[in-house]
């Protein structure tokens, strides 16, 4: 009922159709470093960044940084080992409550504002990357692109069935505008960008 | 030579005679053929914004028989020109609304775009406030919004920068409202209060001598907030610094 | 304090009894400003990308029903469940509906405005529901019983020391506390407890896409997502204005959003969701509620493409020295001010007129909205409709007569500078609102017409 009268008064008080603009994305003006920029912005907003030679030197950093923490969880096959145990499914979100570290691995990351892409099969389930008290991020640096339009060009028509941007630590400023860090979320984001 | 039309705006007219009678002189000094037509009154705009523009007909009409032989409509009020460019309409003359919608110039505008003035010989040793006007910024663009990312000018700067012994301070703000808006300074007093005070503590703050602007309205404004303070500071519209000396 | 009665210029003014308070707010909201021009100018293609923005949202609004059409097709196939609102009751049932259906009593809601517009919140708590905000400060103002006073900051005109007393009357933090680190830890904890045990999940919609009929939803603090995927029912509400064509358009707006809003360069969590996780339900419910109305106001149509950034509050001359609970509205100042008329002229008459029409508004809307023009227009519109109050009417008529006859002008300025008594900053001259916190101007012993008359020849 209600739908067909929307849709109705829609067409009937719709202004005639008018194009959509051509050329998006747009070509960025300015050229782009990407790795500094992505660790400028990343750390602008609160993330730790780690730039590392190869992928072997993040496992012992993680274990190294979060030894004092009780459940920790990978989601990345290759970052496991007896202190960090690799992610197992239970239905039941709930059961992620008492997360403390979670590490996953991107395949996109955009330089211009460190916003890091991840998709459900990545996350393991969808709560993980906001119920850990911390979170951890690897990602190649080929994955990184300069801005939102081509990091959606990446994407592109991918059938994900939820997929997230996360750019650093859950935050808020609510209160008379001061910055906290680990509103709901994460209370620290750290990112490794491997060559 | 082409003919000026001098538009001053009533409350100019009644209250700051000096800001009108410095632009006639200004003009007149560039050599100008400028003519002040008696019958005129008012753009329309204090109705027209408080939402009675449906009432303007007769005003505009008045408006357009005063100024339709003129090359060049001028006045010293970014607010009011702004006000004939976007509104002024009527029933039995639109073309000549029309004509006077595109060749209506608020000084500065015309100073700086029309005739190109590089060299006044005008002084006034003070440190002076400029006030950004917002219909005569947001409306005429006489200065680069700060709200938009675009390259930098500022066409009152351009003129101040060539009066000798002038001190333009740097303010808080560069280019906040002063809160008058017409009916708003009555309807909505306390903001607006509020509004032309913080205003006026910028300039304060910063050390002005003079606040000076290409609005009149604004700087009535803000002159009844510095007197009620009793603060030594005045106002003064642009045209009798360019004047000046 | 009950405002519903009180007029924006009365709620103003009380607002402005104590000024270092209104100092405080102002440059808490300028300091947000200052923040937007610093991250907008670290974008050369600003400007571009805000006509691109617009030009999408105008071939989103001129192709809206297809986009539903699109949307909900879309969406269906993806196994989400799609309602249609009329206006705010029907949203409100289907709402009800959906949580009577699962035998649920409490559920947990991230930030929506389009559920403030529609008093949700008031509706299921008279029903036996209770409601329980997770956006801190939205959580912070429904403890103290008000309605957010800015659609991204809710409680940005709240003190942390009255936080403090909020949190210490209803989350037990000792008294006196005021850091906003320790508050935000008491909340933390509070409403994570709320989000393990809510079987009911509301989110709002940022945007929706045509192509693919998946919404976003932006939020820095995580709580749209905590809420979302640890419920078994998740409702996402959305203006039917919501919708963009194609994903990639995302790029267009998530760049600009938050920018606009916080001068942050993407909120912390874009969430795109596609599809119910499993065993979970998910439902859309589009609402109209005015818009389709509004669409069909050739000049007012465009204020349909806001984001919901609140970027035109923080630069709003007026709001910064006024308040967002002087609007009377769920979405306060200069867009909700082209906003609320649409619903009721009577009612939100004032609005319009809470403005100087300095166009900083228009200068900072990401989607280009003239919002000041709007306002402008509205005001025709309302003294059309005859909503002006009749002392005004007078003194326009007055005016209009005098202004319209040099002759009668010439006359009356001279008997004692017409004008004093009667351009708008003098009206209503009985109660002079001008000459209360202001000097006049001293009238001169002769006007420019008389110069000129005795001067030049």
């Amino acid at each position: 009922m209600s739908r067909d009268q929307i849709l109705a008064a829609l067409r009937q008080n719709q202004p005639e159709p008018v194009p959509l603009p051509a050329s998006i994305p747009l070509e960025r003006i300015e050229a782009l470093e990407l790795q500094a920029k992505f660790k400028t912005m990343a750390e602008g907003i609160g993330s730790i960044v780690h730039l590392v030679d190869e992928f072997a030197a993040i496992l012992p950093l993680i274990e190294a940084r979060f030894s004092k923490e009780k459940r920790v969880l990978s989601t990345v096959k290759e970052l496991v080992s007896a202190a960090i145990p690799a992610f197992e499914l239970h239905a039941d979100p709930h059961s992620y409550a008492d997360v403390d570290v979670a590490i996953f691995k991107s395949g996109l990351g955009v330089a211009e504002n460190s916003a890091l892409w991840l998709t459900e099969e990545q996350m393991g389930i969808r709560v993980l990357p906001f119920i850990t008290q911390h979170i951890v991020m690897v990602i190649p640096l080929a994955a990184l692109v300069p801005d939102m339009h081509t990091a959606y060009q990446k994407i592109g028509e991918a059938d994900y069935e939820f997929g997230t941007f996360i750019a650093g630590p859950s935050k808020t400023a609510d209160i008379e505008q001061s910055l906290v860090l680990g509103a709901h979320g994460p209370r620290s984001m750290t990112i490794f960008v491997y060559a | 030579m082409k003919r000026i039309g001098l538009f001053i705006p009533c409350y100019v007219d009644q209250f700051y005679p000096n800001a009108g009678i410095a632009t006639y002189q200004l003009l007149k000094k560039l050599g100008l053929d400028v003519t002040y037509p008696a019958g005129q009154t008012c753009c329309g705009q204090p109705m027209a914004n408080s939402g009675f523009e449906h009432l303007t007909g007769d005003c505009n009409q008045l408006f357009v028989d005063n100024f339709a032989e003129f090359d060049y409509i001028v006045s010293p009020s970014g607010s009011c020109v702004l006000h004939v460019k976007e509104h002024l309409h009527t029933v039995n003359s639109e073309d000549q609304a029309a004509g006077i919608r595109k060749k209506v110039y608020e000084l500065v505008e015309f100073l700086v775009d029309v005739l190109q003035v590089k060299n006044l010989k005008a002084k006034f040793p003070y440190k002076v406030g400029l006030h950004q006007s917002c219909h005569g910024q947001r409306g005429l663009l006489l200065t680069q919004m700060s709200e938009l990312v675009a390259p930098y000018f500022s066409k009152p700067q351009q003129l101040l920068a060539q009066v000798e012994g002038l001190e333009l301070i740097e303010l808080k703000r560069t280019d906040e409202c002063c809160g008058f808006g017409g009916t708003f300074c009555v309807v909505e007093e306390a903001v607006s209060v509020k509004m032309g005070k913080d205003r006026v503590k910028d300039h304060l703050t910063n050390g002005a001598e003079y606040i000076t602007g290409a609005d009149m309205s604004c700087l009535m404004h803000m002159e009844g907030i510095l007197k009620r303070e009793k603060s030594k500071v005045k106002v003064m519209h642009i045209a009798e610094i360019l004047n000046a000396g | 304090m009950n405002t519903e009665t009180k007029t924006h210029p009365e709620l103003s003014e009380i607002f402005n009894k104590d000024e270092q308070r209104v100092n405080w707010h102002d440059e808490t909201l300028w300091w947000i400003r200052q923040k937007r021009d610093k991250s907008a100018h670290s974008i050369p293609e600003w400007e571009m990308l805000r006509e691109k923005a617009s030009q999408i949202k105008n071939n989103a609004l001129s192709n809206l029903a297809d986009y539903l059409v699109s949307f909900e097709e879309k969406a269906l196939a993806n196994g989400i469940i799609v309602h249609w609102a009329a206006d705010a009751a029907e949203h409100n049932r289907i709402v009800h509906g959906i949580l009577e259906k699962h035998g649920i009593r409490q559920m947990v809601k991230s930030k929506s405005m389009l559920t403030e517009e529609c008093h949700l919140n008031e509706y299921l708590e008279k029903q036996g529901l209770e409601v329980i905000d997770s956006d801190l400060g939205e959580r912070i103002v429904q403890l103290a019983k008000e309605p957010p006073s800015h659609i991204v900051l809710p409680c940005i005109h709240k003190k942390k020391e009255e936080i403090g007393d909020l949190f210490h009357e209803h989350l037990g933090v000792p008294a006196g506390t005021s850091d906003p680190q320790i508050l935000t830890e008491a909340a933390r904890q509070h409403l994570r407890e709320t989000f393990l045990t809510r079987k009911a999940a509301l989110t709002g919609v940022n945007f929706a896409i045509a192509e693919t009929g998946e919404f976003v939803v932006c939020t820095n603090e995580g709580n749209a997502d905590m809420g979302a995927h640890l419920a078994d029912v998740h409702i996402a509400c959305m203006g039917i204005e919501k919708i963009i064509p194609k994903r990639k358009h995302l790029g267009v707006f998530l760049r600009l959003l938050a920018r606009s809003a916080t001068g942050q360069p993407i909120t912390t969590y874009s969430s795109h969701f596609k599809k119910p996780r499993a065993g979970q339900e998910m439902h859309i419910v589009l609402v109209d509620n005015g818009r389709t109305i509004q669409m069909g106001r050739e000049d007012f149509r465009a204020s349909l493409k806001c984001i919901r950034c609140g970027a035109c509050m923080n630069t709003c001359p007026v709001y910064r020295r006024s308040g967002g609970h002087s609007y009377n509205y769920a979405i306060s100042g200069p867009i909700g001010a082209i906003l609320a008329p649409n619903l009721d002229r009577e009612k939100y008459a004032d609005l319009p007129f809470a403005s100087t029409l300095c166009g900083s508004c228009s200068n900072v809307c990401p989607v280009k909205i003239d919002i000041h023009q709007q306002l402008y227009k509205w005001r025709q519109v309302i003294v059309q409709e005859g909503y002006a109050t009749s002392s005004k009417k007078m003194s326009m008529k007055l005016m209009n007569y005098t202004l319209s006859s040099p002759g009668i002008y010439r006359t009356a300025g001279k008997a004692g500078r017409w004008v004093l008594k009667h351009i708008p900053f003098a009206v209503n001259n009985q109660f002079n609102p001008w000459y209360k916190q202001r000097e006049m101007p001293e009238a001169p012993k002769e006007s420019f017409g008389e110069w000129y008359k005795k001067n030049v020849k």
